[in-house]
């Protein structure tokens, strides 16, 4: 029988607020053990929690990108239980009444992943082990998170794989999280379960907790997909539990402790009045979300004509999109921009990260500025590559690297006597050439090319030399 | 007559009759000296009080003019948290505790220079009705020593009522201001919910707890009030005192004021309690007020309302206490589970385990809707069952306490009679509304009987000027026999 896989997800992202959710201590990662830390995110006695406006917002960008709907009234309630790393003893966060309801999102296969629901809350703290004692750290306590919460839409490893990219790209897109895997600032926990192809009955789930990598998530998907199989082929049931996935073996595995078979008692918390978000409020909010990535790639094949390969890695990277439309402002040839940053801009930024902070020396303004020059035929394309690669090393500006005469194109008469030198000074070539060995034309060229620096049509140079040769 | 003692001691020392250190030290001393008999204070704080009482005298010497509150020494529950000394919530969990920051209230009235004389004794984590289940033992009646000072806050009401503190905050989740004044023959008046911060006040009951003023008179009992009742942005259910100071309209004439009487109220009260509030409503009519009588049959739910959502609340705000961060921790423990455990089994007191556990219960999936749910729709029935009384009157006249403070022992050997002995209190707490307990007389064994006054939200201008009224008009106030004799 052929079996098909059912995956639901509910995504943590920390929210990127300068402050923490219910304090005005720094969210910044790392720092001394406990030194982001006041009386009010450390849970003393008699303090209270403030709701700090800016997460609301951020959480309402964030509902706004899924395409959910934003709930005028919502509340904060408090999930109680019992863990060194929760210094309350309860986590504020939002039961039945969370801010952002029913949205999606699309599959470049053209399905939709419904979202049910993204609901703000607290992180807790972290303990850190270490020789046979275990320490509690604060700093993390309190920074705020959303948690997405996904319908179980998910058909294969694939798609998972997509929706996590298009939620970390979305998310990083309208600056509400940095999602950083490997940091913790996005962690999933997936929903899992298996059903005989075109049955509509969902099979018993699997949970599989705190997964923080992509391929992780889809090895851990795999295996559990195969374990599920084989269970119910041998006859056996899957029984519902929450796992932990390790990557050195690649097996999950069942977790037993804090998570299990808990009561978590929600009640609206005491401490917090209700959050109103008038429709007025959210409309200004949706006035500054940016345009989302794949609006951006549509508009970039359909009406700028960018190969949607090309279109695909620049919309990647927000800063770079930025850079892009910046670059291709009233230019003639926005693909010759796209293919230098995919090119040579590309070549010299290591990794994902530096193409995510994309700083370089080059400013959008200059690369305008050199395509421009393109575009009106005062430089040729290799003299470009030659400036952009100068550019990228010193960040001067084109107009600080070309001199007029570099600028000034090629006049006819010289492009002429350029070329009678060429077939002067290579004997060889031209015989070669008149002996039917097309390509020898080509070192001709290069001659030329040289001896104009960069400056000569590669197309006319060729032209005038065969007319040379050709007597 | 009830004069007020802010006033009179601010007199004293402005005009230089008696210096701050004098006056301190005579409060200290007293302190010492009778705390012995009514175990009000649970810690002494002698330095910080003289050091502040120099700063008010430099402050006199150089001619300088004085606030009303300045000088004048004062006690906090120790359920408010102050910096560097230590606040227990009388609980041998936080018997060590020495809070980082200051609580609101608190730090509103150290600005004013308030002479902290200590912290007082309290119900441990506020809950109780006698103050004896404070793991120091309980607060006695300044009245009668073989009596009960009331709780929670019996150690300010002891303190209070026996001049060993001019007066003093407490705090009020289901009577524990208005009770133990009525007991200990003073004032208390539990504000409405939002008008003080709670920013510091160690929770028992989040959505109940008020902080408020316990003094001898009504007009110090204004005094306070105007002084803490401040907007805080530490607290987000805090919205400050609206409208004029209270004192401002203290003293206003109550010709045509109606004062209701909800005759649900009076059942179940003892007779000398009845006839102290009933005698009181006279008093009313002869200062032009019109009593109306009405009913308010949803008093029958407070209770069972009351008990179920506060101890729901407590159960979850009494998690943090772990052994982990600061408090007691059990000496030994095989694992972090068992320090928890451990520590929480021998921390807390019975009362408080008892109210954990049945908050615990009322939370759990499969009786959330049979009660916390059910008690929190009958919590709207109560709020909107006064919202009706007050199209029909101005304030609501009723007894504090349906008795007078209990002998010593007697709460902790029937605490369900103790329970209801809440009745008449814990609805103020359930609407939020603002209540005041005023002296209305004494029973036949000179134990002092208390009548509440209560109002709509924000309405304290209302309560307190009706309290004033007949204060001056009754003269019951009777001074016990401790303390400052100045």
């Amino acid at each position: 029988m052929k079996y098909e896989l059912v995956a639901g997800f509910e995504t943590h992202v920390e929210l990127s607020t300068n402050t923490k959710i219910f304090c005005s201590c720094t969210t910044q990662f790392g720092g001394e053990p406990n030194t982001h830390c006041c009386p009010v995110c450390i849970g003393l006695p008699g303090t209270l929690p403030r709701l700090n406006k800016r997460v609301v917002e951020y959480a309402v960008r964030a509902g706004l990108a899924t395409n959910c709907e934003i709930a005028e009234i919502s509340k904060m309630d408090r999930k109680n239980y019992c863990y060194p790393d929760l210094p309350k003893a309860y986590q504020i966060s939002q039961f039945d009444m969370p801010l952002c309801n029913h949205g999606y999102i699309e599959l470049s296969n053209g399905r939709k992943i419904r979202i049910l629901r993204i609901h703000i809350e607290e992180d807790a703290g972290k303990l850190v082990h270490s020789r046979g004692s275990t320490l509690v750290d604060y700093n993390r306590g309190g920074v705020p998170l959303i948690e997405i919460v996904s319908e179980p839409d998910i058909r294969s490893v694939e798609e998972a794989k997509e929706y996590v990219e298009k939620l970390q790209l979305i998310m990083r897109y309208i600056g509400v999280s940095d999602c950083k895997m490997q940091e913790g600032s996005m962690r999933c926990d997936v929903n899992i379960s298996v059903r005989p192809v075109g049955s509509e009955k969902l099979g018993t789930r699997t949970e599989i907790k705190n997964m923080n990598s992509i391929s992780f998530i889809a090895k851990a998907m795999e295996y559990e997909f195969n374990r599920q199989v084989d269970l119910i082929e041998s006859g056996e049931k899957v029984v519902q539990e929450t796992l932990r996935y390790d990557d050195v073996t690649n097996t999950t595995s069942g977790m037993r402790g804090k998570e299990d078979a808990n009561d978590y008692r929600y009640f609206r918390d005491p401490d917090l009045v209700t959050i109103n978000v008038p429709k007025e409020r959210v409309e200004e909010i949706a006035a500054t979300l940016p345009e989302l990535p794949f609006a951006k790639l549509d508009r970039y094949v359909e009406e700028l004509g960018i190969p949607e390969k090309d279109a695909a890695l620049l919309v990647k990277y927000r800063k770079v999109a930025e850079f892009f439309e910046k670059a291709i402002e009233g230019v003639k040839t926005p693909k010759t921009a796209s293919n230098f940053i995919i090119g040579q801009i590309f070549g010299t930024v290591e990794n994902e990260a530096e193409k995510e902070a994309f700083d370089i020396k080059v400013t959008p303004e200059s690369l305008n500025e050199l395509i421009k020059l393109i575009d009106s035929g005062k430089i040729r394309m290799n003299m470009a590559k030659s400036t952009l690669d100068k550019m990228l090393e010193t960040g001067k500006k084109p107009s600080e690297l070309l001199s007029d005469s570099d600028m000034a194109g090629l006049d006819e008469n010289t492009l002429n006597e350029l070329c009678a030198q060429a077939v002067a000074a290579n004997p060889k070539a031209v015989d070669d050439y008149k002996n039917g060995k097309e390509k020898a034309i080509k070192s001709i060229v290069g001659f030329v090319m040289k001896n104009s620096r960069g400056k000569a049509d590669a197309v006319a140079a060729e032209n005038k030399i065969k007319e040379i040769i050709n007597g | 007559m009830s004069e007020s003692m802010i006033n009179k001691l601010h007199t004293m020392l402005q005009q230089k009759e008696i210096s701050c250190r004098e006056l301190t030290n005579a409060y200290i001393e007293a302190a010492q000296r009778d705390n012995e008999s009514l175990n009000a204070y649970v810690t002494l704080t002698p330095e910080t009080a003289l050091e502040t009482a120099e700063k008010v005298d430099r402050k006199i010497a150089s001619g300088e003019k004085i606030g009303l509150l300045e000088g004048i020494p004062m006690t906090l529950k120790d359920n408010i948290s102050t910096e560097n000394i230590r606040t227990t919530c009388c609980s041998k969990i936080l018997e060590d505790y020495v809070p980082i920051y200051d609580a609101t209230v608190w730090k509103l009235l150290k600005a004013q220079n308030g002479v902290l004389i200590g912290k007082t004794n309290m119900d441990e984590f506020a809950m109780g009705s006698s103050c004896e289940t404070s793991y120091f033992g309980g607060a006695k009646n300044p009245h009668n020593t073989g009596h009960v000072a009331g709780g929670s806050s019996g150690g300010v009401a002891s303190a209070v009522g026996g001049n060993i503190a001019v007066y003093g905050l407490g705090s009020d989740t289901g009577g524990s201001i208005r009770q133990p004044a009525s007991f200990c023959g003073i004032v208390g008046l539990k504000p409405t919910y939002g008008a003080v911060s709670r920013y510091g006040l160690i929770a028992y009951a989040s959505s109940f707890d008020q902080i408020g003023p316990i003094t001898t008179s009504v007009e110090d009992t204004a005094i306070v009030y105007d002084a803490i009742s401040e907007y805080d942005e530490m607290d987000s259910t805090s919205q400050g005192r609206k409208g004029a100071p209270v004192c401002d309209t203290l003293k206003n004439d109550i010709k045509g004021m109606k004062i209701g009487i909800a005759r649900e109220y009076l059942d179940g009260v003892r007779d000398d309690v009845r006839q102290a509030v009933t005698q009181a409503a006279e008093v009313y009519k002869s200062l032009g007020a019109e009593i109306v009588y009405f009913d308010l049959p949803a008093l029958k739910y407070a209770l069972p309302v009351y008990y179920i959502l506060a101890c729901a609340e407590a159960s979850s705000n009494l998690g943090r206490y772990d052994g982990i961060r600061y408090g007691y921790k059990a000496e030994s423990y095989t694992d972090v589970n068992d320090m928890i455990k451990k520590t929480r089994s021998t921390g807390f007191g019975d009362e408080v385990k008892k109210r954990i556990l049945l908050g615990t219960y009322v939370l759990s999936s499969g009786y959330y809707d049979a009660y916390y749910k059910k008690a929190q729709n009958l919590r709207g029935t109560i709020v909107k069952a006064f919202k009706n009384a007050f199209t029909v009157c101005d304030v609501i006249l009723a007894p504090t306490v349906p008795m007078t403070a209990f002998e010593n022992g007697h709460a902790v050997s029937d605490p369900v009679e103790t329970y209801l002995t809440d009745i008449c209190t814990v609805p103020v707490n359930i609407a939020g509304l603002p209540g005041v307990s005023v002296p209305c007389g004494y029973n036949a064994k000179g134990m002092p009987i208390g009548m509440q006054l209560i109002g709509d939200n924000f309405c304290e201008g209302k309560i307190l000027n009706a309290a004033w009224q007949y204060e001056n008009a009754a003269d019951i106030y009777r001074a016990a026999d401790f303390g400052v004799k100045l």
